[in-house]
């Protein structure tokens, strides 16, 4: 059937489809780059510049409420994540996970925010990006630290591993490092705020459907959207969850490339 | 007799079996740990999130590919 044969009304686009995350030009033209999430993504660049910016202008030793924010959100990831799960040689890479974090958080919060209420990591692209960064950032540290040889013996390798298991577990740990964890990371993200969003429109645009349809149906459009408030509160937790998970995700695989033998 | 309707619906339903008895058993896990232990509770944290993202992960996989999957529109 086709979608508007499904459709009670003709004007509610229900049930919501893939289509529903293109977004058009604002230029009006026919070149997809500038869209809504070209601005989303250069306003989460500016609002983390300017917050810790203005945060740490006057730093004092009793911290007002937005140095002891940016403080807080700094800390965390310095000493939960930097230090907690690389290791003490991990405080170097405080600074990236960081911004890492503020940002996929910021971006993903777009999400349920009024008026912007999708996430720019709903395109693959963006995570894709960030997971790269962090692919090459892993690699390159294992190969820096170990050799490249010896990087590619420690990981591909495991040790106390009898030798007929080689042959089983050489494929499984070489896509497991090299292919599965940089797409998982990806795609985790990606998909956590795909299927988000598109819950919030079956719920918004159900709602609107129901309503539509009449009759009986009309007042179950209020329990719709119930369920749209509800799961927007959900999905505040998802996207700061995503954000930290991909976080630690990160410090977890610097720290198997930074792992010494002892 | 043919059946109609979309496959991609049911392979996702499928797939989110696995994901679900997952989840349970990390969330399952980490109570029982903390019940037996109080005090682990903060260390075992992060372990609890970390698990239930990755498995998460296989669940939100089912739903990406079934738009993938699910062939044109009919």
């Amino acid at each position: 059937m086709s979608r508007a044969a499904l459709v009670l009304s003709a004007e509610v686009p229900f049930p919501p489809s893939v289509d529903d995350f293109f977004l058009p030009d604002l230029l009006g033209g026919h070149n997809p780059w500038y869209t809504k999430f070209t601005l989303m993504v250069w306003l989460a660049v500016a609002v983390i510049i300017i917050f810790f910016l203005v945060a740490y202008r006057n730093p004092k030793v009793v911290p007002t409420k937005m140095q002891w924010l940016a403080e807080s959100i700094y800390g965390f990831n310095r000493e939960g994540i930097a230090k907690e799960v690389i290791g003490h040689d991990g405080v170097r890479f405080a600074p990236y996970l960081a911004t890492l974090f503020t940002f996929i958080a910021v971006t993903n919060l777009f999400a349920i925010i009024p008026f912007l209420q999708i996430s720019p990591n709903s395109h693959i692209a963006f995570p894709v990006m960030l997971a790269a960064i962090t692919y090459l950032l892993y690699l390159y540290w294992g190969v820096r630290q170990h050799g490249l040889f010896s990087y590619l013996k420690m990981s591909l390798f495991p040790p106390n591993v009898p030798w007929p298991m080689y042959f089983l577990l050489v494929p499984i740990e070489f896509a497991m490092v090299f292919i599965l964890r940089p797409f998982t990371l990806a795609l985790r993200l990606f998909a956590n705020m795909f299927a988000g969003h598109m819950m919030l429109l079956v719920f918004t645009l159900g709602g609107f459907a129901l309503l539509n349809a009449g009759g009986l149906l009309s007042p179950v459009s209020l329990l719709s959207w119930a369920m749209t408030i509800a799961l927007t509160l959900f999905e505040a937790l998802i996207c700061l969850l995503q954000a930290y998970v991909f976080v630690l995700l990160t410090g977890s695989y610097l720290q198997s490339s930074l792992a010494s033998e002892h | 007799m043919e059946i109609t309707g979309s496959l991609a619906a049911i392979g996702y339903g499928l797939a989110a079996i696995g994901p679900g008895i997952g989840v349970g058993l990390v969330f399952a896990a980490y109570i029982q740990a903390t019940a037996r232990q109080p005090e682990t509770a903060g260390l075992n944290r992060p372990n609890l999130f970390l698990g239930m993202a990755v498995i998460e992960a296989l669940a939100l996989l089912g739903i990406a590919f079934g738009f993938i999957w699910q062939g044109p529109a009919q």
